[in-house]
């Protein structure tokens, strides 16, 4: 008699359970699953790191990618990575053919001189810093960064929010060290230069050539002076945006909010041939120190020669932001230079990274996979996938019932309330595990349908094998669900093994496939023995079954004997 | 239905019985021819590689049906090639679906891209949101190879370790590791023959095919692995038995296949005349095909190979060997009966046996068993397990022993 309590009571733990999980997606409050792009319409872009790269260099890649994107105002992109090789820049929406340009440009590492800061009064007015609040009031810009010596701790003393950075020769034991603290203190450079604001300067035509940028540092244009003053840089923290155009004066921004008027491009990054971070000997700081290549060398030179002895800068721009500007104390010819300040072994190796690989820690292949799907195609996508989901559910239950007859109620049933719960894992998934549906993924659903009715075949298969054997409906529900249950589970690790190395091994829409076919095997599992079983036996009570009624699908006729046992005999067997 | 019930309870009592194991050479033979097929489809007309896999340029336009025709794909392909963009000089453009034109060019860079994509509106006259596009490189297409390969080796490492551990036996990891080859090759001949375009998607089915493949064989070897728990005591040969099996699984098979393909069939029709060309008729495409390439090796070619393989194995060979013997016996079972004509005169003399109905000669006499005073016949095989079921059975202590504590 316990034994006949049990389905119920399983049954009905099972519908708790369900109830459960709808309560919880109800907390969670959204009764619609997150769509993948190619449902939903938007951009995704692939890029595929070249070599192999460390985990960590490729969230740190993807982090600086999704700063891009997003600081170029859309706010939904999704940056994620993937494997141990992809970054993944999602955008939903509109199809945003700028942005895949933001995401696919490397990362441009140019060398510029200053022509102005907000600091000198150069270029008019000193305008005051974006942060008034903010202490480097005071400083130069770049402040302490000066051409010493490579053995001298420079800039040590200036009180620079953030590391202070130098210029010295590499390997040169020579001191003529200007010891950084020619401080900050006060704005040295005069404006000497005629406030070149003046409309009367021989202007270069604008947009052409802007001569030596030595020579143009000294006396800029009016137009890119008057570009200076009216750009506002942003409030600290955020990524100054501007268009990085090597063949243009550049107008922008350090990270402290301090502006600078910069000349055209002189050195590329791309002439940079290694930037390392370290300690050298004998010493205690951190220094990067760089390497050019032939023609960097040549023009580092130009530039070294130029500024040496003098309080101007020159600046690495990143991607349109200034890294560090540091001031020239010695000559450098043989292209190789150290920049020192107060670096930390973090901020030295970042900065390092940064000078090797442009922005990103890592290098990615030229040719990002890119993906645009139009709004109306990703409605028909949507529909095509719900319809064929759908219409295969339906036949399948067509399929079951035609066949399995009373039985197919319960596959029917078992569907259906298989369908719930994996509904409700995709609302939960996707909104604590970023689970997008996409249509792969849907397609990994209506796959799973075969594997979850098969579970039920296998098992109603047994039962009506142990009743042609001799036993009764109850006993042969009990002993068929003892052998369904092992082949059950066997077939379903399989299925669930191809599903997890699909999972891992896969990129891009693959793993919404795998996951889904994953997750709806797993509920296969949970529904067959939590719902299908018990349901099962408990259906076995009723004469309509346990008596074999033309349309249980347990009839003598369908099963191909004689009669239906009624009792099984005590022993069970016949 | 009701018919195809009986036939499922004929096939399990083995009352009606198709002969897999038996005829094997010549389900070997057929998959052989099959798989040459492919393998030479493969070799001389290769892969139709789709672009995630070469690299170029994809564009879908999505149009009301009344305008996916011929002709306005030639007006496509004309603006197109007009556009002045020198790689696109002669695209390739195809209705795809009820609503959709397709065009695809090599590879572009953004600008060109941005030309071609805004011909393609202008002509059309489709709004910017009716427009897909998808710019691969090659390298992307190579890599989701690459980790495909990985994850089928270590997919088939776990597999092969699973079906051990799951069934106690290398050979049933063997015979399901075969019937899987089968399959995925017959798959990738199929995408040969047909020229069907490969793409991500159908690597991802194949993957799938996999997994589907190998549940199909597990079921069945499972059957086989019940049938064939205890040899010993079976009245049947293992080749036999395991013939049972599929018989009886044979039902659940097609059940079971014809479910899984229900879905299936109905993705690749909507995928196929609904959508056009895509991930989702890639996808069914490959598994349709694997599936049914899936059903077949489970029952022709795993199982008869399994048959096969034990077949060297000495408990098999026994087995065999007494299924042999009993058939023999049973052929006619009262064969060693005397036969009395009627009439004959009950009496202590019977008629002498005649030679042909008995073996003439007695068997010879074995050697005494040194001291005992019996003789004990050598077995024919091992000794069967006690059937006691572990139930104590009431034992008898040798005579020394008895009454003695």
């Amino acid at each position: 008699m316990a034994r006949r309590q049990r389905p119920s009571r399983t049954l009905l733990g099972f519908f708790v359970g369900l109830a459960i999980t709808y309560g919880l997606v109800a907390l969670a409050g959204t009764w619609t699953p997150t769509l993948g792009l190619d449902l939903q319409g938007g951009t995704r872009i692939t890029l595929i790191a070249e070599g192999e790269p460390s985990e960590d260099n490729l969230v740190e890649a993807s982090q600086i990618i999704d700063q891009r994107v997003n600081g170029s105002g859309v706010s939904e992109a999704e940056v994620t990575t993937q494997g141990n090789q992809f970054v993944v820049v999602e955008i939903p929406g509109e199809t945003q053919r700028d942005l895949v340009e933001t995401v696919k440009r490397q990362a441009q590492l140019r060398f510029r001189v200053v022509a102005c800061t907000s600091f000198d009064t150069r270029c008019g007015a000193p305008t005051a810093p974006a942060d008034p609040t903010e202490e480097p009031t005071e400083q130069v810009p770049g402040a302490g960064v000066t051409v010493v010596p490579s053995e001298e701790a420079t800039g040590s003393e200036t009180p620079a929010n953030r590391a202070p950075l130098g210029f010295s020769e590499k390997k040169n034991g020579k001191k003529n060290g200007t010891p950084t603290e020619e401080p900050s203190a006060e704005v040295t450079e005069e404006p000497t230069e005629e406030p070149s604001a003046e409309p009367s300067e021989p202007a270069q035509p604008a947009g052409g050539d802007y001569g030596d940028p030595l020579v143009w540092m000294d006396n800029p244009d009016p137009a890119s002076i008057q570009a200076f003053q009216d750009y506002e840089c942003p409030p600290q923290g955020e990524v100054a945006l501007v268009e990085d155009d090597p063949d243009k004066p550049l107008v922008t921004c350090d990270d402290e909010g301090v502006k600078y008027l910069l000349s055209v491009a002189m050195i590329e990054g791309t002439e940079l041939s290694s930037a390392d971070a370290g300690i050298p000997q004998q010493q205690v700081d951190w220094i990067v120190s760089l390497d050019f290549d032939g023609s960097g060398t040549d023009t580092f030179t130009t530039i070294s020669r130029a500024l040496v002895g003098t309080e101007k800068q020159f600046a690495i721009v990143l991607d349109g932001q200034v890294l560090s500007a540091p001031t020239m104390d010695a000559l450098i010819t043989n292209g190789q230079a150290q920049i020192s300040g107060n670096f930390t072994e973090q901020t030295a190796t970042s900065l390092a990274t940064s000078l090797k690989f442009g922005a990103l820690p890592i290098a990615f292949e030229p040719d990002p996979q890119v993906e645009t799907v139009g709004p109306s195609l990703a409605g028909n996508q949507l529909s095509a996938g719900l319809l064929a989901g759908g219409v295969g559910l339906l036949l399948v239950m067509i399929y079951c019932l035609f066949y399995y007859r009373g039985l197919g109620l319960v596959v029917l049933a078992s569907l259906v309330v298989a369908g719930g719960a994996t509904y409700a894992m995709v609302l939960l998934l996707s909104e604590t595990a970023n689970f997008t549906l996409s249509l792969p993924g849907i397609a990994g659903l209506i796959v799973a349908v075969g594997i979850t009715a098969d579970s039920f075949v296998v098992f109603f298969e047994r039962i009506r094998d142990e009743m042609r054997d001799g036993k009764s409906m109850p006993v042969a529900v009990e002993a068929g669900w003892a052998r369904a249950r092992n082949t059950c589970v066997a077939a379903d690790t399989v299925s669930l093994l191809a599903a997890v190395v699909l999972y891992i091994f896969a990129a891009g829409v693959v793993k919404g496939f795998a996951f889904a076919l994953g997750l709806s095997t797993l509920i296969d599992l949970v529904v067959f023995f939590w719902f299908t079983h018990p349901m099962v036996s408990w259906l076995a009570k009723y004469p309509f079954f346990n008596r074999g009624h033309r349309l249980s699908g347990l009839s003598a006729e369908t099963l191909g004997v004689e009669s239906i046992t009624l009792r099984t005999p005590v022993g069970g067997r016949v | 239905m009701g018919r195809f019930s009986r036939l499922g309870n004929e096939l399990y009592t083995g009352k009606k019985s198709i002969d897999f194991i038996g005829r094997r050479w010549l389900w070997y033979a057929m998959s052989a021819v099959i798989v040459v097929i492919c393998v030479f489809g493969l070799g001389s007309k290769g892969l139709d590689y789709g672009i995630e896999f070469t690299g170029g340029a994809e564009y879908k336009v999505t149009l009301p049906s009344s305008q996916v025709n011929q002709d306005t794909a030639d007006e496509v392909r004309a603006a197109v090639a007009d556009s002045g963009v020198d790689d696109a000089s002669s695209p390739v453009v195809t209705t795809s679906g009820q609503e959709q034109i397709l065009i695809q060019t090599p590879p572009l860079s953004g600008d060109e891209s941005q030309v071609i994509g805004d011909a393609i509106l202008e002509t059309t006259g489709a709004s910017a949101d009716d427009l897909s596009q998808t710019e691969l490189g090659a390298s992307w297409g190579q890599e989701i190879a690459k980790r495909s390969l990985i994850g089928l080796a270590v997919f088939l490492v776990l597999v092969v370790l699973f079906i051990w551990a799951y069934f106690r036996e290398w050979k049933m990891s063997v015979a399901a590791i075969v019937a899987l080859a089968h399959d995925v090759l017959i798959t990738i001949g199929v995408y040969a023959l047909s020229g069907f375009e490969v793409t991500p998607a159908t690597v991802t089915g194949l993957l799938t095919i996999l997994g589907f493949s190998l549940y199909d064989t597990v079921v069945v070897f499972d059957k086989v692995r019940e049938n064939t728990r205890n040899l010993r005591e079976m009245k049947m040969g293992y080749a036999e038995a395991a013939n049972l099996a599929v018989n009886q699984t044979l039902v659940r098979s097609i059940n079971t296949s014809i479910v899984a393909l229900l879905p299936v069939g109905a993705i690749l029709y909507v995928g196929a005349f609904q959508l056009g060309s895509g991930s989702l008729k890639d996808l069914a495409l490959a598994l349709f095909v694997g599936m049914a390439a899936g059903l077949y090796s489970s029952v022709f070619i795993a199982t008869p190979l399994l048959a096969h393989m034990k077949s060297g194995e000495t408990a098999v060979q026994q087995a065999e060997r007494r299924a042999k013997a009993r058939q023999r016996a049973m052929a006619d079972r009262y064969h060693a009966v005397p036969a009395f004509p009627s009439g004959t005169p009950a009496g202590d003399e019977r008629p002498a046996p005649s030679a042909a109905d008995e073996p003439a000669e007695p068997s010879p006499a074995r050697a005494e068993a040194a001291g005992k005073g019996r003789v004990a016949p050598s077995a024919h095989g091992p000794v069967a397990p006690s059937r006691a079921s572990g139930r104590n059975q009431p034992s008898r202590k040798p005579r020394s022993k008895r009454g003695q504590k």
